[in-house]
């Protein structure tokens, strides 16, 4: 039996690293003439990341959830009246400035960490929708944060927290793809019109 | 690396690997065994310190993040609301086995100097990251409860 030659292996991990492809660019969307249709198969690209654990998980209706099982965050915790815990335990009760790789008992490799961290505020809570509502809340700027599309792409692409999951620290699955190509694939779908999934 | 901070009023400085967790610090290098290892991964609660008058696990904190902060250990708490939760505690023999009574002497005593009457669901909200292996729940909710009534005079 013929052996795969290690370095041509190794030629394939580095040519088609795994970052991209889980998550497809702007162009390979070029094949879609109608550009409304263009614009909605681009966002339910985004709809990868935006659908992942990782980002989730801090956009619930109620409390955290964490894991890629999103399980309700352990210990017990509330979202509280400024989206950062309840008076006596608060976010930063545990979660610091950035990841902290823990000793390694009890499965958790890592307690995740940015600053800021918080909840994403009830009004953005997208948990539970389907791809086309949070299509539309996210051009909603009731429900946005009060964000133009600009304003929008800017958060996708350039944010900290946002940019965390991809950065998920050890036990984490990271969000597909990477937060520069998720930030390309939001200027694709402003550009060709920002249009929803049906 | 040297990090210096402030433990129990005092300042310290320490020459370790600014990675080390805080309570590791805090027992192997201070000497201050009083904050407990439960779990190591912010779970139980047994570690809880305040660094800068607000709760924190130390169990996974690297002592990197506390340079040049206020760290109060269970030697060192004090005031008003300390002294009305160890009394309550005492009163009520709230510590079976006593393992995570400093863990939760520490939490208790930063929700009482937050909010000053706490309701059940305060006490439960704030509280819920302390375990106890003893299961003196109830007792726990109402000696915070005691240490209020005190606290109003």
């Amino acid at each position: 039996m013929k052996r795969f030659p290690l370095s041509l292996a190794l030629a394939t991990v580095l040519a088609f690293p795994a970052m991209a492809q889980d998550l497809r660019a702007p162009a390979d969307f070029d094949s879609i003439e109608d550009q409304t249709e263009r614009s909605a198969a681009i966002f339910e690209e985004m709809g990868k990341v935006l659908t992942h654990p990782r980002c989730l998980n801090c956009h619930p209706k109620g409390g955290p959830t964490q894991g890629d099982d999103m399980q309700p965050h352990e210990p017990p915790v509330v979202r509280g009246d400024a989206d950062f815990g309840a008076p006596g335990m608060t976010c930063n009760t545990c979660h610091g400035a950035e990841n902290f790789e823990t000793t390694g008992v009890g499965g958790i490799e890592s307690i995740p960490g940015h600053e800021p961290w918080s909840l994403a505020p009830v009004e953005m809570a997208w948990a539970g929708l389907g791809l086309g509502e949070i299509c539309e809340q996210l051009k909603d700027p009731e429900r946005n944060g009060d964000r133009s599309l600009e304003e929008l792409h800017e958060h996708m692409a350039e944010d900290g927290l946002v940019g965390w999951g991809w950065e998920p620290g050890e036990g984490r699955t990271p969000a597909p793809g990477s937060q520069e190509l998720f930030g390309q694939l939001t200027q694709a779908w402003i550009d060709t019109g920002a249009a929803c999934p049906g | 690396m040297t990090i210096s901070f402030t433990v129990n009023g005092e300042e310290r400085s320490v020459d370790v690997d600014p990675d080390t967790p805080l309570l590791w610090v805090l027992r192997d290098e201070l000497r201050l065994t009083g904050t407990k290892f439960g779990c190591g991964i912010a779970q139980c609660g047994a570690c809880t310190v305040h660094l800068d008058g607000s709760p924190r696990r130390s169990c996974v904190t690297p002592v990197s993040m506390v340079e040049g902060s206020d760290i109060t250990t269970i030697e060192g708490l004090s005031g008003p609301e300390a002294e009305a939760v160890q009394a309550a505690w005492r009163a009520l023999d709230v510590p079976q086995c006593g393992y995570c009574q400093s863990g939760q002497v520490m939490s208790a005593t930063a929700l009482l100097q937050q909010v000053s009457s706490p309701s059940d669901e305060d006490i439960d909200n704030a509280m819920a990251g302390n375990i106890c292996r003893c299961a003196t729940y109830v007792r726990i909710r109402q000696a915070i409860h005691d240490a209020a009534k005190t606290l109003e005079g």
